[in-house]
């Protein structure tokens, strides 16, 4: 069991969740409430990592933040090293790749208030500051929890794109998934079973608390 | 002040074309009564700034919230506007209380728990402020949100279809709620109906809407008995109201006498009882008239007058005759052939009969 690489995972699940969920929830909030030129464009943007091979997403990532790119080189002259192969590359590709899993969701909490309740609260006299505070993002709390669970389950069941991104090193870019590979690779048929298996019971769970919670939620609103 | 309560001038051509202008006094309920899809609602979410119709004036007790020629436009947050929406639109997550005080931000804080509860007392609902909007029945909901929009201490309260969502029962009770609540404020309201038993029950005034176009304004009195309104003849039947008192009940005769602005009526009594005060609607299809005083006749009701005004409209087989009794108005639908018979024009003395049972009364009040 390389316990290393399933720290890596659950830092790299957390981490995703934690700089993608405010982008979520600008974006997803966006696109439910305003009609806007270019809006089918940003929809297609935000679904294409779904169905965009893993290859295809970590060889543009891999492009545009290469030490070659500008924006690589702004990158290193930022963190001290170069994006690719470091764990902040791969959380940065890893978010990338978990926007379909964010922004929809919340995409669709939003949309499922009513105009009338955005009305009322503003006839109420609320700002839409306060409107936002206290009237949307309570109602659309449920779905940004499954926003966040499936992004933390799906970050760490992802494979191409940390392979192509992050490479395979001990305690910085080998995640779990990665190391269930290199395990097989080596006929470790024992450590990949144990690896495989915790992978399982995590996301298994994971899945389990957002559905009894949704419940929850569900019941209190009748 | 000398400035209205509330004056509104708005104009659109397109989608929903709207063309009305109207104001409104402290005190007044102004009910706006149409047909579904006639603008009613474009009017209220106009002014309370949820809508901006390309022309429009949008004033309240000399405060301009909008003015499109002079770039005005309040936005909703900042006008002191109680809006009670079609289905009710509580916050699902807050409580009863929750809801009633999330229109009190305008407040110091540690006022909104106790001011929030004394609406919810006015409305009879203090023991549920607990309650999230899914425990609570149809009846309740639309109470809290009548709180809600009080709790923003309105300087105009707007209410869209307030009973369209309850049974019969219910709404007459939600209707003697609204007619208490509206005697203890002086804020105008406006109320928007397509049931014109809430016009008679509660409005002052009255503006007829047909697809965005002003058809009448004014008093509901006046509105009611004017003759030539084809479009309300067609839409809720034509019948003059009159306020008045009960001054006698007589419970083995089963009657009860109302005095009103010209005479005497007598309806069903209805556990109506002296001093009460009431609403009457006198149906012009149910109204004979008799050039002369008739006799051995079953009806409670004659009343002398003169023909005021005869409206026949544009193909039309029947003819709308206008009464004045003293100061008030009552309607006639008769034929045309009877027109004709009695021969009747204005000026003529008339006397106007009509069955105690035909009689609507509504809203027994005791003052």
């Amino acid at each position: 069991m390389d316990w290393s690489a399933l720290g890596v995972s659950l830092r790299l699940g957390f981490g995703t969740v934690l700089v993608l969920l405010p982008f979520g929830i600008w974006l997803g909030r966006l696109l439910a409430v305003r009609r806007f030129r270019g809006r089918l464009l940003v929809e297609a943007l935000v679904t294409v990592p779904l169905v965009l091979p893993p290859t295809v997403l970590g060889f543009y990532l891999l492009v545009t933040f290469g030490t070659r790119s500008p924006l690589g080189r702004v990158f290193e002259a930022l963190l001290g090293h170069a994006l690719p192969f470091s764990f902040e590359g791969l959380l940065l590709a890893s978010a990338i790749a978990n926007i379909p899993f964010v922004v929809q969701p919340i995409q669709r909490g939003f949309e499922a208030i009513p105009n009338d309740i955005r009305d009322a609260a503003a006839c109420c006299g609320l700002s839409p500051w306060q409107r936002f505070l206290r009237i949307e993002l309570p109602l659309a709390w449920p779905s940004l929890l499954t926003a966040a669970i499936l992004a933390f389950a799906h970050t760490l069941g992802e494979f191409g794109v940390v392979l192509m991104v992050g490479g395979n090193l001990p305690g910085e870019t080998r995640t779990l998934s990665i190391a269930i590979y290199d395990r097989v690779q080596a006929f470790d048929d024992g450590a990949a079973g144990i690896m495989a298996a915790v992978l399982l019971v995590v996301s298994v769970a994971t899945l389990m608390v957002t559905t009894l919670l949704s419940k929850r939620v569900g019941a209190e609103r009748g | 002040m000398g400035e209205p309560a509330l004056e509104v001038e708005l104009r659109q051509a397109d989608a929903i074309p709207l063309h009305v202008a109207f104001a409104c006094e402290a005190g007044d309920v102004l009910a706006i009564f149409g047909p579904s899809g006639s603008g009613k609602t474009t009017i209220l979410r106009s002014i309370a700034g949820l809508h901006q119709p390309p022309h429009g004036k949008v004033r309240v007790g000399g405060t301009v919230w909008s003015d499109t020629d002079a770039g005005i436009h309040v936005p909703p947050h900042q006008r002191a506007a109680g809006f009670v929406f079609q289905d009710y639109a509580l916050f699902p997550h807050l409580t009863a209380i929750g809801n009633v005080a999330a229109a009190m931000s305008h407040r110091p804080r540690h006022e909104r728990d106790v001011r929030a509860r004394a609406l919810l007392a006015r409305v009879h609902l203090e023991e549920h402020a607990a309650k999230y909007p899914h425990q609570l029945s149809g009846g309740e909901r639309q109470r809290v949100a009548i709180a809600r929009a009080l709790a923003r201490d309105p300087a105009v309260l707007l209410l869209d279809e307030p009973f369209a969502a309850v049974d019969r029962r219910v709404r007459r009770r939600l209707q003697d709620e609204v007619d208490m609540l509206q005697r203890q404020t002086s804020t105008p309201l406006v109320l928007v109906t397509h049931d014109f038993e809430d016009v008679v029950r509660l409005a002052t005034h009255l503006l007829l809407l047909d697809r965005g176009r002003q058809v009448a304004f004014g008093s509901l009195h006046e509105v009611a008995s004017r003759p030539d309104l084809d479009f309300l003849r067609e839409a809720a039947g034509l019948g003059s109201v009159l306020d008045a008192r009960v001054i006698d009940a007589d419970v083995r005769g089963g009657l009860a006498t109302l005095a009103f602005d010209g005479g005497h009526l007598l309806v069903p009594r209805r556990g109506l009882a002296p001093g009460h005060t009431v609403r009457v609607r006198i149906p012009a299809r149910e109204v004979v008239l008799a050039s002369r005083a008739p006799g051995g006749l079953s009806l409670h009701n004659v009343l002398a007058g003169t023909v005021a005004a005869i409206h026949v409209g544009d193909g039309h087989d029947e003819a709308v005759v206008q009464v004045a009794i003293g100061p008030s108005f009552v309607l006639a639908e008769v034929t045309r052939d009877a027109l004709g018979r009695l021969q009747l024009r204005p000026g003529c003395p008339v006397h106007v009969l009509v069955k105690s049972m035909s009689i609507e009364v509504r809203g027994a009040q005791n003052e």
